[in-house]
């Protein structure tokens, strides 16, 4: 198992560079140009693009997040072994559901 | 004080005596010319504290026996010049870390050969008595990678160094990582698949952070941090289906 790890940590690692700096910039950009709360969700609902732009950043975040916490629990603690494991893909749940909930916020028209 | 340039005529040495539980006992060591740090631990032993315990063999530097902390660092000891750890004269020695210690300056290597092992950092024969001698290219990449690795002593001081062994009871270590990565490349080896698969699991290749402790403190030059990269790349193109065979 630990090589796929590997390999899906490096690969959400990739995939979430580029995400963090658009999504950073695009925080800036709206509210230095002062966009209200309101005129930005004006913008994102019904976007298909936000909407496969944060459905892609929540998968790679609830993928990368426990995995990396893992290795740290690992390390820095007594715990290991199976029962971490599991207690790391129910993270993984966890930020999936809390992520697409808020991707549906944003995307959806209510 | 001594000037810079004419060193102490007596060194002060601080010995951790005791196991877990223990204190440093100073002692006055003359100091020699070209004196190593075993021949300090020696001179202790032999005129001041018969009942030191310690461990050494070749007194060259081929068995990798003599290994102990020495000023904070790993060194191999035979081959480590007091005056170049210890200008100022004083030097403080301490038994190896991540190991059970046994007594004063004398660890327990078993849990460190036991990981070589779960490494599989063991040769698997292809061939018999009865074959021919292997045919090895010395200039094939695969070979050159085993000969940049396979001058390992065996000293532990890699091991020692390595934070991650620290931290992380199940975490291989550099050492027997080293001696799958010299494995995984040698042709001759009948379970190159084994031993990437030993080398891979929990606790193994994945687990290095890359930060290269090991290769600042082996004495023999050794860049187990390279294997270590070597193993997590073969791992993955194994996972695309283009491990070795
Ligand atoms: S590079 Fe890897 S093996 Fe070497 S000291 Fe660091 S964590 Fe340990
Ligand atoms: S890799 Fe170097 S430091 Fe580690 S055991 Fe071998 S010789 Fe010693
Ligand atoms: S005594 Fe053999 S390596 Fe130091």
């Amino acid at each position: 198992m630990e090589p796929a790890v590997f390999a899906l940590q490096r690969l959400t690692a990739l995939i979430l560079a580029p995400l963090v700096i658009v999504h950073l910039a695009v925080i800036l950009l709206a509210v230095e140009g002062g966009l209200s709360a309101a005129e930005i969700l004006e913008r994102t609902r019904g976007s298909v693009g936000w909407a496969a732009f944060y459905g892609l950043f929540v998968v790679a975040a609830a993928l990368h997040a426990p995995i990396g916490l893992r290795a740290v629990i690992r390390e820095h603690t007594a715990w290991g072994g199976r029962s971490l494991d599991i207690a790391m893909a129910l993270v993984a749940v966890m930020l999936l559901g809390l992520g697409f909930r808020a991707v549906i916020a944003v995307v959806c028209n209510p | 004080m001594p000037s810079a340039g004419s060193p102490a005529e007596t060194l002060s040495v601080e010995v951790w005596r005791g196991r877990d539980e223990g204190r440093f006992e100073r002692f006055s060591v003359p100091h020699r010319a070209s004196q190593t740090v075993l021949d300090v631990v020696t001179w202790i032993q032999r005129h001041a504290e018969p009942a030191l315990a310690y461990r050494f063999a070749c007194r060259v530097g081929v068995c990798g026996s003599c290994a102990m902390t020495v000023n904070g660092r790993p060194r191999w000891t035979c081959r480590t010049h007091v005056s170049k750890v210890a200008a100022d004269g004083h030097l403080r020695i301490e038994p190896l870390r991540n190991l059970p210690r046994i007594k004063d300056l004398a660890v327990d290597l078993a849990p460190f050969f036991e990981k070589w092992q779960r490494a599989q950092g063991r040769f698997t024969p292809s061939r018999t008595r009865y074959d021919g001698l292997a045919e090895v290219n010395p200039d094939a990449p695969a070979r050159k990678a085993v000969d940049a690795g396979i001058e390992c002593i065996n000293c532990a001081v890699c091991y020692a160094a390595c934070d991650v062994v620290s931290w992380d009871d199940e975490y291989l270590g550099p050492a027997a990582l080293n001696r799958a990565w010299t494995l995984v490349n040698d042709a001759r080896d009948a379970d190159r698949k084994g031993v990437l698969r030993a080398a891979s699991r929990g606790g193994g290749c994945h687990t290095c952070h890359s930060h290269g402790s090991c290769v600042e403190h082996c004495p023999v030059g050794i860049n187990p941090t390279a294997g270590i990269a070597g193993l997590k790349r073969m791992s993955l193109l194994a996972l695309l289906g283009r491990g070795p065979e």
